[in-house]
């Protein structure tokens, strides 16, 4: 444990060890300070975060752009609801199912691409094409009760029961943030041992990657492998809480367009990128929502224009990301990557 | 004594047009061994099959008895050949010392060994003090040092170094070649550089090939190359007799 603490934190700046420290801290507490409400924004903030880091893996580390993420999602969502609806498997043992699946599927898609040297937009487009077959495939898929849905039974929660993930939405906040914390801790791991560095390197010039004597068609590999089977807990953990499973949502892409969101306003590549940029752009899209409704004005869509504004704005200013800025603001940037 | 790169009949064909035209040398474990000729005359295709980037269309290319061509840029790598590109590849977002730790994890698993390697030779290469900038921030002559120090940092047996010099000043190509050959004396790992520079390929080369239109047309010491008509005829020109003649 103690071995593992200072593998964590060496290197970092004391000043952002100690950050973090508040910010987890405050983040434990958080449930008891703010109303239910907030706690879902919270769990949504979360979730988020969590898949913006394992979206991370890929392109902020490997440089390889998945625009199709959602494919890891419905899939951990689907093997896990129906393990337990159908087989009264339970969530925990679903994702010991889920993230073989999810994996094998990044590891198919990852070899059809690499294999014939996609790459680039195409290898973009090539993930948003998988996303879109799996949710046709869903839609007819009579296991998965196709378009009409998978529905998870729902009872009055008497207590909370962590075992079957069935419980108040406290729960599922302290699920949540143990399972970001672990995505933190995993890709801090990742990048500071010998496959970060060389993930790094492909993402930075792949031939001379190469060239350097890294087999960068094995490396790409992991680097799906690994995000695609990081994502699926996310998809077990959306089906659990909301309790419902349309392939309409669940692989449709505006979920993956959701997830990159975060860590691309946060900052790509970076560890804090995808909490920070998950924390602005649900906070303040859920601040204009409140203030609206509380001004009375119905805007169906503000939503949407408001994260196409926050996107447009970090592009145009931030373009690595507000992480970076604020980074260097608080003095605590990391060594340089 | 066996050769530990040697090509026989190498060529190599784009679209009708010969880039290399059945090259055959050997060169010797431990040598300096540089290859020069004018421009287009198939110097970086060559380099580029030997370091697999590119696959011959006829020949044999064999590494330390094995032959090594038509393998993958990286396996050859893995196998001992490290190379720089002539047109520098740093990772630019990447620190100096992150640079060449890349490299140096070919061979390590631990990074805080293939830290201390990398250390070591950003030393050597006088790179130590910039460890920590981001290798886009260098200078040209630093990044070319920083590619040879990446490429050294895999271990290799044999060091490919495409037109490390060229862009350089004449002190910074000095220094390079004392460099170079400190290694070359200290480690013993063969070197096999592409060159217009002669005043370095003078100064460093135990043996030279000349290429002109992907056909070999002299091999040998240094000394006896640059005074070969042909030679002078086709790249060096008269006025370097004439200056060397001064």
């Amino acid at each position: 444990m103690a071995a593992l603490l200072t593998r964590l934190t060496d290197g970092a700046p004391r000043r952002a060890v100690i950050l973090l420290g508040i910010l987890f801290a405050t983040l434990v507490v958080a449930p008891w300070l703010v109303s239910d409400y907030l706690v879902t924004v919270l769990i949504l903030i979360l979730y988020l975060a969590y898949c913006g880091q394992a979206w991370n893996i890929m392109m902020g580390f490997t440089g390889q752009l998945s625009l199709g993420h959602g494919i890891y999602v419905g899939l951990g969502a689907y093997v896990a609801a129906v393990l337990f609806t159908r087989y009264g498997v339970g969530p925990w043992f679903g994702l010991l199912a889920a993230m073989p699946v999810a994996a094998a599927c990044g590891a198919v898609i990852g070899f059809l691409a690499f294999r014939f040297g996609v790459t680039g937009v195409y290898f973009a487009i090539l993930t948003i094409a998988f996303a879109e077959f799996a949710r046709i495939g869903f839609d007819h898929l009579g296991i998965v009760n196709a378009a009409a849905g998978l529905f998870l039974p729902v009872a009055q929660y008497a207590h909370n029961d962590l075992w079957r993930l069935r419980g108040s939405p406290t729960m599922f906040y302290y699920v949540i943030l143990a399972a970001t914390l672990c995505a933190f801790i995993l890709c801090r791991l990742l990048i500071t041992s010998r496959i970060g560095y060389f993930w790094l390197a492909i993402r930075e010039d792949e031939e001379a990657a190469r060239a350097a004597g890294i087999d960068t068609f094995r490396y790409k590999i992991y680097a799906v492998t690994i995000s695609a089977a990081v994502t699926s807990f996310a998809g077990v953990f959306y089906a659990f809480f909301y309790n419902n499973l349309f392939p309409e949502q669940v692989f449709n892409i505006s979920q993956s367009i959701q997830i990159i969101l975060g860590p691309v306003i946060g900052g790509v590549g970076t560890l804090f990128g995808p909490l920070l940029g998950a924390f602005v752009l649900t906070g303040l899209a859920e601040s204009l929502n409140s203030a609206l409704t509380a001004f009375g004005i119905d805007l169906p869509g503000a939503e949407q224009v408001f994260y196409g504004m926050c996107l447009l704005f970090v592009v145009v200013a931030l373009p690595e990301g507000i992480w970076p800025w604020l980074a260097r603001a608080l003095g605590v940037t990391e060594r340089v990557r | 004594m066996t050769a530990l790169l040697s090509l026989s009949a190498v060529s190599k064909c784009f679209r009708g047009i010969v880039a290399v035209d059945r090259v055959s040398f050997d060169v010797a474990e431990g040598a300096l061994f540089a290859v020069i000729g004018p421009n287009g005359a198939g110097k970086t295709t060559l380099f580029n099959m030997i370091a697999g980037a590119a696959i011959p269309d006829g020949g044999t290319i064999a590494f330390a008895g094995q032959p090594i061509g038509g393998l993958t840029a990286d396996a050859v790598c893995r196998r001992g050949v490290a190379r720089t590109f002539q047109l520098v590849r740093p990772f630019p977002a990447l620190s100096v010392e992150d640079n060449v730790v890349v490299g140096a994890l070919l061979h390590r698993r631990s990074v805080a060994a293939a830290r201390d390697r990398a250390c070591t030779l950003l030393r050597r290469f006088d790179l130590f003090d910039k460890r920590h900038q981001r290798a886009a921030t260098l200078t040209l002559p630093d990044r070319k040092r920083l590619e040879v120090a990446r490429a050294l940092a895999t271990g290799p047996r044999l060091l490919l170094l495409d037109e490390v010099m060229a862009g350089l000043r004449p002190t910074e190509t000095d220094r390079m070649v004392a460099t170079l050959r400190d290694i070359n004396r200290d480690s013993g790992v063969t070197i096999l550089l592409i060159e217009h520079v002669m005043r370095a390929v003078m100064a460093l080369a135990s043996r030279v090939l000349v290429l002109d239109h992907g056909v070999a047309i002299a091999e040998g010491a240094p000394q006896t190359v640059v005074r070969d008509p042909a030679v002078v005829q086709s790249y060096l020109g008269q006025c370097y007799r004439e200056n060397e003649a001064v």
